[in-house]
């Protein structure tokens, strides 16, 4: 249970009169032209705001899904389904760890608390430099190489925690 | 049919079904949590396990979910198995792990289907200790509440609200353990069909809030079969009463009409019935201010007052049931009745009436129009003059997905493999309408034209069909739009056609009509659906009487006695109009709500709500039926006067030395008897004789507690419980209650309950094929067929140039005792006025400016509206909301600037 983050609705940050850039517009209508059915583009639309945001604003959401013609209530639904389209503000590096069945096999939960030790956050948090967020995440496909780990979009694997150090020292 | 081998025993069924529906229908128990007969399987909760095997040999066999596996000739299965029973005993007890296990405090506890199947699985105490995850709940608006915590993650709240009513504002969000239904912000949910997702639900996320307030549970309640009154498609509804009050209302199934869902109007619109101001003695004037009398007094004032010499004439209701419209004109006689309905209403149903009763085309069902293959909407908005049918359309449109699944041989039964199938692929609707309409996102094309260009477009499309039909001159526009529309209905196995009384043309009626009559030369199977304006206006139509201007032209001032039933005129006649006509008359007004036209009379009579009396009301297809008194006003205070209208008027008699009524068959059979039209109207429900093993029918369930303390704050003695010579009900929990012992006729079913069934699921129990018809047949009786063949209408001269009144019918306000109820005043808008973009600029009107508006002896100031959607010379008015007089459509309209 000590993995799972509590999250206070009231801590979120809000972003008042919300706009979609240029670019993200142009984005955005770029990714509708691949499909013939607007609800398609949903991820795509929601990675270009990521893109230029780093995360995407709850404010983001009814633009965006007027922009490609959905409800606000669809696209929130796709938003929230996805764990790597990020709804809170998040570092300038992002810790996915593995938890899938493999790597806990391969050591999991050591690597779990090397990282704890080293940021100082927990699951969900980023470390107050706006370094690091640590996320859980489930998979990486990479099982022969437990225990995995992705930061940004790079994997790492096996990770041992020895190697942790020096491993989060390359990301500045 | 197929043959489907359970637990040894073999069984015929329709092998079209899926194994659940199959053994539901059977009535066999199994627990299920994701299908619905009304949104078919998609195997989401794995709760309907059952073994099946390979043969009859086959020993091992494996699980299967009975609602996705189809019920194919010699299929084996076992539903007792004892790896299904545990697999559905862990797949309960799963879907409970973060259940807060709160029932004594859940308003769904009592009528809970998760409660039932809970139970049905024997998962009896809790095993999961740990955390539970928890949501906030959002505030909905003032219909329904939510609790999101109850949860199973069934998926049938969204698979309703957005698939089945084509809601766009609730949604589901987050994965795996963490999933949450709701809104993307907090808010009102927007759809006027929302109130269904609390009996889809199956749990107690989302409940009835205006229930809440009052709460009471299922079985201490009292409960009767009767019929929604917020329109005339003639809802079946089962309200429940505690204490003398109206609780909260719930569906009554009939596979007809409603089915499963009712519009938010209907189930939320009730609390007129509860209000502190309704009359409940016999009121007489003295002075500028009432004076409260007993029954028996008011009997005897009122008869003074019709022996004064005078003439008397009555004035009848389209809100008012058959039998009061009927007492009162064998009060008054013939010659003196008048139907109470606007000269234009009156007119309009009248053609209606005449279109159904002598053209070649049947009336359709809900169920029908929900089977309509192409449809033409001519005219009406029917989100506010006959909402069910909005939805229906919904699913008429939809109707694509089962054709397309059924050519590539999936089940139509599979719901999500239809909706791939389908994708975005509608069956077409044609709307042409003044306004844009919430279907419109629906439509394969609209229109968007005053009462001449609708009318223009209806009779091409018959003329297109028919050269014999009436030619019509048509810009090429609408000529091509025209044909198109003629060579799709032509195309379709089951087309439709809708229009009615709502944008107060004749000449639209007319049409539609026309391309009815001109479609059914080439395909028996073409219905229409017309919408008339209040519940009981075709019923009263068909009374055949004078309208309420002929009444006040007949007054015309002179001295007379008026008995006006349940009607306030001020909502059908301008004030000076029935100044002009009233001005030497005496009025007697029998009505259940204080309104203007109580407030004028000499003497008010208190009638019964349509929980607190029975009564026939005709549909919109002219099917008579009979809405059943839910609980009796006097047992809680039995100085009350109130009581039906019919028994108001009988008692009058009396206290003339007539002979009089005592019972209601006797006011059915002498109504029959006296209009010829209405015969049949008997045979609507059974008569107050009717028995089953010798006993009357609770209106209660047995369960119900307290009933002989329910008045012990008044008096420690205990009254026995009210007779009703009117009705096989009994008001009690003691007579024939269950679903078992004789198929109970489907007009006498008060609420849906069975053993181990107390949410609305036990409907079931008491269906021939579960989702289809009722065991005994569905209530109600058609008062007429339609004919051989009828004539086309000719055409008529175009209405006249300039501003023109247009009525906007509200699903919130515009219908009189509905926009008395507290939650559905919340949800009713300001009154405006809706103005075309190009009249409003020639008259120099901007947005959301306040706005002059003459017209009769009205001058007015709204906040404009101004629309591109609206045809230029149409000026719309929302129809009965407060602040808007009665409207005459058609009539001209001055615009000014400024307040
Ligand atoms: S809210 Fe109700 S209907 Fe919706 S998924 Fe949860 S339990 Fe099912
Ligand atoms: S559609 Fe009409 S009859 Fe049916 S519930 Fe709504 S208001 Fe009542
Ligand atoms: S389980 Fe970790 S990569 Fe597959
Ligand atoms: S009812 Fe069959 S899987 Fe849910």
């Amino acid at each position: 249970m000590s993995d799972t983050p509590v999250l206070k609705l009231a801590d979120l940050p809000k972003a008042q009169g919300f706009a979609l850039s240029e670019e993200e517009r142009h984005e955005i209508e770029h990714a509708l032209g691949h499909y013939p059915d607007g609800r398609a583009a949903s991820i795509d639309a929601l990675k270009a705001v990521q893109k230029h945001r780093g995360w995407v604003p709850d404010e983001a959401i009814p633009e965006i899904a007027k922009a490609i013609g959905i409800s606000a209530a669809d696209l929130e639904g796709v938003a929230t389904f996805y764990s790597l389209i990020f709804r809170r503000p998040v570092g300038r590096h992002v810790i996915k760890v593995c938890d899938s069945i493999s790597c806990h096999l391969t050591g999991y939960e050591e690597l779990r608390d090397e990282l704890v030790k080293q940021l100082g956050v927990q699951y969900g948090q980023t470390t107050p430099d706006n370094r690091y967020t640590l996320l859980p995440i489930c998979c990486l496909g990479a099982c022969d190489r437990g225990a995995t780990m992705m930061i940004d979009d790079d994997l790492h694997g096996p990770v041992e925690p020895a190697d942790v150090k020096a491993i989060l020292e390359s990301y500045k | 049919m197929a043959k489907i081998h359970v637990d040894g025993n073999t069984y015929e069924v329709n092998g079209a079904d899926n194994l659940l529906q199959a053994c539901l229908s059977l009535g066999l128990d199994i627990p299920y949590f994701c299908w619905h007969p009304a949104l078919d399987s998609v195997g989401a909760c794995r709760q309907c396990a059952v073994k099946q095997y390979k043969d009859a040999d086959d020993k091992n066999g494996r699980l299967v979910m009975s609602c996705m596996t189809p019920a194919s000739d010699n299929t084996y299965i076992s539903i007792a198995d004892d790896e299904a029973k545990e697999f559905r005993e862990t797949i309960v007890s799963l879907l409970m792990t973060n259940h807060p296990h709160d029932c004594p405090v859940c308003e769904e506890g009592g009528h809970c289907h998760l409660q039932d199947m809970t139970v049905m699985t024997g998962h009896h105490s809790r095993d999961y200790r740990f955390t539970k995850r928890t949501h906030q709940n959002q505030y909905l608006g003032p219909f329904i509440g939510h609790e999101m915590n109850r949860c199973i993650s069934c998926y049938r709240c969204v698979r309703y609200y957005r698939d089945y009513a084509g809601g766009k504002d609730l949604g589901v969000f987050g994965s795996a353990a963490n999933v949450y239904f709701g809104r993307e912000t907090e808010g009102v949910l927007e759809s006027e069909f929302s109130g269904n997702l609390t009996e889809v639900c199956p749990t107690g996320v989302f409940t009835d809030k205006t229930h809440s307030e009052r709460y009471t549970r299922k079985w201490d309640m009292q409960f009767a079969p009767a019929i929604c009154t917020g329109c005339a498609v003639g809802c079946n509804i089962s309200p429940g009463e505690r204490y003398g009050e109206v609780r909260r209302i719930e569906n009554r199934y009939h596979s007809e009409l409603n089915g499963y869902f009712l519009c938010d109007r209907g189930r939320f619109g009730y609390g007129h019935a509860n209000l502190k101001n309704r009359p409940t003695h016999a009121l007489v004037r003295e002075g500028d201010s009432f004076v409260t009398k007993h029954r028996g007094e008011g009997v005897n004032l009122g008869a003074q007052l019709l022996k004064s010499g005078k003439t008397v004439i009555g004035i009848g209701s389209p809100r008012a049931s058959l039998e009061a419209n009927h007492a009162l004109r064998s009060l008054v006689g013939a010659g003196n009745f008048y139907s109470g309905a606007s000269a234009q209403d009156a007119s309009l149903t009248a053609l209606c009436l005449k279109v159904l009763r002598e053209g070649p085309v049947p009336a359709a069902t809900i169920k029908r129009i929900d089977q309509a293959d192409a449809v033409l909407v001519l005219g009406e908005d029917t989100l506010g003059t006959a909402a069910r049918v909005a939805l229906a359309l919904r699913q008429a449109a939809r109707g694509k997905l089962q054709t397309m699944s059924t050519e590539k041989k999936v089940p139509d039964w599979q719901a999500a493999s239809a909706a791939d199938i389908a994708q975005h692929e509608l069956n077409p609707l044609f709307i042409a309408t003044p306004m844009a309409t919430k279907l419109d996102e629906i439509a394969a094309a609209t229109l968007r034209a005053d009462a001449d260009g609708l009318a223009a477009l209806g009779n091409a499309v018959a003329h297109a069909l028919d050269a014999s039909a009436p030619a019509v001159s048509a810009d090429a526009d609408t000529a091509a739009l025209a044909q198109r529309i003629a060579d799709t209905l032509k195309a379709a196995k089951k087309p439709l056609i809708v229009s009615g009384t709502g944008c107060g043309s004749a000449a639209v009626i007319e049409a539609a009509a026309n391309v009815a009559y001109a479609l059914a030369k080439l395909n028996a199977e073409t219905a229409i659906s017309l919408a008339v304006p209040e519940a009981n206006s075709l019923g009263l139509a068909m009374f055949g009487a004078p309208d309420l201007d002929a009444a006040l032209a007949r007054l015309n001032g002179q001295e007379a006695v008026v008995l006006v039933l349940e009607n306030d005129l001020s909502r059908r006649a301008s004030a000076s109009a029935l100044d002009a006509a009233f001005a030497q008359s005496t009025v007697i007004a029998i009505d259940h709500q204080q309104t203007a036209t109580t407030a004028t009379a000499a003497l008010v009579l208190p009638a019964a709500s349509f929980a607190e009396g029975d009564g026939t009301w005709v549909n919109f297809e002219g099917r008579a039926q009979r809405s059943f008194q839910t609980y009796d006003p006097a047992y809680y205070d039995r100085h009350v006067a109130t009581q039906e209208s019919w028994r108001w008027i009988a008692q009058l008699r009396t206290a003339l030395g007539q002979p009089a009524w005592s019972k209601l068959d006797e006011v059915i059979a002498d109504a029959e008897a006296a209009i010829p039209a209405l015969k049949g109207i008997a045979q609507a429900a059974p008569n107050a004789e009717f028995r089953i093993d010798g006993a009357k029918l609770a209106r209660a369930p047995q369960r119900q507690s307290g009933r002989t303390a329910a008045r012990a704050n008044i008096f420690v003695h205990e009254p026995k419980a009210t007779q009703d010579p009117d009705s096989p009900l009994a008001f009690s929990m003691e007579g024939i209650n269950s679903t078992h012992a004789v198929e109970r006729p489907a007009a006498l079913i008060p609420f849906a309950w069975s053993p181990g069934w107390n949410s609305p699921s036990a409907w079931n129990k008491f269906q021939a094929e579960v989702g289809g018809a009722m065991k005994g047949g569905d209530s109600g009786v058609h008062l007429f067929r339609h004919n051989g063949a009828a004539p086309y209408f000719p055409l008529r001269a175009a209405g006249q140039d300039g501003l023109r009144l247009l009525p906007l019918h509200q699903h919130f306000g515009s219908e009189e005792l509905s926009a008395k109820a507290a939650p559905i005043q919340e949800r009713t808008a300001q009154a405006y006025v809706a103005i075309n973009v190009a009249d409003a600029q020639r008259l120099g009107i901007e947005h959301q400016s306040q706005t002059r508006v003459e017209f009769g002896d009205y001058s007015l100031s709204l906040p404009a509206k101004v629309r591109v959607d609206l045809p230029a010379g149409s000026v719309g008015l929302p129809a009965g909301l407060a602040g808007i007089p009665p409207l005459v459509a058609g009539a001209a309209v001055r615009l000014g600037k400024g307040g």
